[in-house]
């Protein structure tokens, strides 16, 4: 085991160290110029080389990715070109939104896609099945900001229950705050419940084909035993790998959603950023989406143990 | 399901008694589409800025009006000497800052040196450039002394890059800006809103709001329904193509007023085959103004024939020169040597009306035998490719900054336009303050411009807003791109 999660950590640190390489080498290549983007049109030449300057752009790359990389190493993650404050200040206001969001979109997913998902499969061919997993066809069809748009209709515009978009903050109160991201959250689950509820069932039904499961059936367990006590737990390895490349995309995958419900989220950060240039705070912020996807793959990883009593022996 | 009915009907109604009992509100939530990247108005180009603090927070010497007309401000009023170079500027007193210091000749002397400063950042140092010297005569009284006369400088003074700052926070305003306006900065919740409130020391009239914020909606799918159910109650800057979805709503006041936005088709003038007159001006005959304008506009939209706003006192009507005629056009070609046509790039920047009317524009030069390939770019390429390297043939952008005629004069700049003739009307139109004379120069430089075909000139951007019926004030036109709330307020 430990063996194993060594190795599993010196993966980590090669790939942190080689997307840290890649980012920054894509951004300095891309054109534009952060400085010229702050001025405008009518600035002069001297002017931006002034603000370039003032900025620190004027450094070499190779010295400039050093400072940067240094300075991720001390979780210091420079201070952002137009907004002039530390880009970590920007990435917590960002965080207290996109983190709950994530997580709200994600249990709802869960909660929604594991009992459909074991609905279908246990009745697979026949009536239900076939409606369920037709609306989980269309759930990953609808574009989510159109349903996010009707969902904004009907519960803000015709029933006013919730606002519309924006965010309040948090220090405007947790169920203001909540009732926010309520919405928001809700359209993002359901195009990622319909993929899990079909990977859920697929998963449950090769299961279900298995020999203990008949064996189980044999000696008498009821159906429901068997495929709760079974059958499920045999079947969450696929299932936990794609919800955790969903909550990887929930964190920053979410810009449609955000601008729909303009809500001040990672992902709207990392857009703008890139718009204006803000070369650092792009580079900062998808190296930390890059640390969090293999924290996430680190503790998929983890969870395939506990699910999965075999794995914990090995080496 | 005859219950629910009931409960939906007695929230309903709760609701409106709700509304109606807030009848004298005072407080506002505008809808903005884009973040200002800072708040501080001396250090940025990005429009959103003014958009927020303008006249709200920041006060210059003077200001301007709702109709682009240059008003007093912390000057109460000036004198100008006889030679046109020496401005003195009383100032009000009993001006005080947010921060509660007090406001005097000496933040003037500091906010007019700091700009044009060789140090200076601030995106429209040009505005400064004829100061020789400002002087503080005493804490009420300041001087600026020209290096020449300059018509145009009282109208520069009030724009939002030459707003007075005060030398202890000029710093720090970019986070936490203090200013003499009716509104002092209180809250920026980044990526979401910015809250003002009204100043209780304020120097002038009252304002009428205690409370505004703007909240940032990028999406305009989302401004529709965000007006709705009511929680924006304007959005001054609305997309022209939801205008439809609001028009017909009793709720809701639909506003079309002017820019100075020039949409322009802009040709790199020195590039063959762009560099002869003959391929302009057929360019010209060849855009059908009325279609773009419906197209990439949504029919709104005043048709341009120069370099001028048909708002401003300067304009002098020019669209006649080159109507859309694709014979001329077709014959003017011939003329260039060119009747098989040519190849061409068309790059495109990210705002509709240049993604939609690039669309239309490439269609009608292709009837004329111009096959003009598309390229999209977003803004940071656009001002490294097109604006600064000038490696490009055709590009659509609207130039919003006001009066604005003598970028075709400026060496180097990305329409690589130079007529000498033109320049001479710019230098003398500098010189000139005498209103008549101004005007007469200005016809002239328009003429000129139309004259050269320099660029394909499509039309006046229009500023569209939308607000709640009840609400009163607003600017319904864009001389500068602010929303100066000082006059705004609730009517019931």
């Amino acid at each position: 085991m430990t063996a194993y999660l060594l190795k599993r950590l010196a993966i980590a640190v090669v790939t942190l160290v080689l997307a840290s390489m890649v980012v920054f080498a894509v951004l300095e290549i891309i054109p534009g110029d952060p400085a010229r983007l702050m001025l405008g049109l009518n600035a002069s030449a001297d002017q931006i080389e002034l603000l370039r300057s003032q900025m620190g752009l004027n450094a070499p790359v190779v010295l400039r990715y050093l400072h940067w990389a240094g300075g991720l190493l001390s979780l210091d993650f420079g201070r952002s070109y137009t907004y002039s404050v530390p880009v970590i200040d920007l990435v917590r206001e960002r965080l207290v939104v996109s983190l709950p969001l994530a997580l709200m979109a994600l249990a709802l997913s869960t909660v929604i896609a594991i009992p459909v998902g074991l609905f279908s499969a246990s009745r697979r061919g026949r009536a239900g099945d076939t409606i369920a997993m037709g609306a989980a066809q269309l759930g990953v069809a609808v574009p989510n900001f159109w349903f996010a748009l009707m969902l904004i209709y009907l519960f803000a515009v015709w029933l006013r229950l919730v606002p519309g978009g924006g965010f309040p903050g948090w220090s405007a109160g947790v169920w203001p705050a909540l009732k926010s991201l309520l919405l928001p959250a809700v359209a993002l689950a359901l195009p990622q419940a319909a993929i899990l509820a079909r990977v859920t069932r697929s998963a449950l039904i090769e299961v279900l084909n298995e020999d203990y499961i008949r064996t189980a059936r044999a000696k008498g367990l009821p159906y429901r035993l068997v495929l709760w006590r079974h059958a499920l737990r045999n079947a969450m390895i696929p299932v936990v790998t794609i919800l955790g490349l969903q909550f990887a995309f929930l964190l920053a995958g979410t810009i449609i959603i955000e601008n729909v419900f303009y809500l001040p989220g990672l992902g709207r950060l990392v857009f703008q950023a890139i718009n204006q240039r803000d070369l650092i705070v792009v580079e900062s912020v998808v190296m930390l989406l890059v640390a969090a996807v293999i924290v996430v793959n680190f503790v998929v990883d983890l969870s395939y143990a506990v699910v999965d009593p075999r794995l914990r022996g090995r080496q | 399901m005859k219950l629910w009915k009931t409960i939906l009907a007695a929230a309903a109604l709760a609701l409106a008694a709700g509304t109606s009992a807030m009848a004298a509100r005072t407080d506002l939530v505008i809808g903005i589409p884009l973040e200002p990247p800072h708040l501080d108005p001396t250090a940025g180009a990005a429009a959103a800025i003014d958009e927020v603090l303008y006249a709200n927070v920041f006060e210059g010497l003077t200001r301007i009006g709702p109709n682009g007309e240059v008003l007093p401000d912390l000057a109460e009023g000036w004198s100008i000497s006889d030679d046109g170079k020496v401005y003195t500027f009383k100032l009000h007193t009993g001006v005080k800052f947010h921060d509660g210091s007090d406001f005097n000749a000496d933040d003037v002397k500091f906010s007019l040196d700091r700009a044009r400063a060789d140090n200076s950042v601030n995106a429209q140092k040009g505005l400064f450039a004829a100061i020789g010297k400002v002087e503080v005569v005493d804490p009420a009284t300041v001087t600026v002394t020209l290096k020449n006369p300059q018509g145009s400088f009282l109208y520069n003074m009030g724009w939002g890059d030459a707003v007075i700052v005060a030398p202890e926070t000029a710093d720090t305003n970019k986070e936490k800006p203090i200013g003499t306006g009716p509104f002092k900065f209180q809250n920026w919740a980044k990526g979401s809103s910015i809250t003002l409130v009204k100043s209780d020391n304020y120097w002038g009239a009252p304002v009428f709001l205690d409370k505004a914020e703007f909240r940032i909606v990028p999406d305009a799918a989302a401004a529709v329904p965000a007006l709705l159910s009511g929680d924006i109650q304007a959005f001054p800057f609305f997309d022209p193509d939801s205008v439809a979805q609001v028009k017909d709503d009793p709720r809701f006041k639909v506003v079309i007023g002017s820019t100075e936005g020039e949409t322009i088709l802009s040709i790199n003038n020195k590039k063959p085959p762009f560099d002869k007159l003959q391929v302009r001006q057929a360019i010209s005959f060849a855009l059908d103004r009325k279609a773009i304008i419906d197209g990439a506009s949504a029919g709104l939209g005043v048709p341009i024939g120069s370099h001028m706003s048909p708002a401003s006192k300067a304009y002098v009507d020019l669209t006649g020169l080159y109507p859309h005629n694709v014979d001329k056009a077709k014959e003017l070609l011939k003329e260039a040597g060119l009747e098989n046509g040519f190849k061409a790039t068309l790059k495109l920047p990210p705002p509709s009306y240049a993604r939609l009317g690039g669309e239309i524009i490439a269609s009608e030069l292709r009837e004329i035998g111009i096959d003009l390939e598309i390229i999209p770019v977003e803004w940071a390429q656009w001002l490294d490719q097109v604006f600064t390297k000038k490696d490009y043939d055709l590009t659509i952008v609207s130039h919003t900054e006001p009066n604005d005629i003598d970028i075709y004069s400026r060496k180097d700049y990305y329409f690589n336009y130079d007529n000498p003739a033109f320049d001479k009307i710019i230098d003398e139109l500098n010189l000139t303050s005498d209103e008549a004379k101004r005007m007469t120069l200005l016809g002239e430089a328009q003429k000129v411009l139309a004259d050269d075909a320099v660029v394909g000139f499509l039309y006046e951007l229009p500023k569209v807003g939308v607000w709640d019926a009840k609400l009163q004030g607003l600017w319904e036109n864009a001389p500068i791109q602010a929303n100066d709330l000082t006059k705004v307020k609730w009517t019931d």
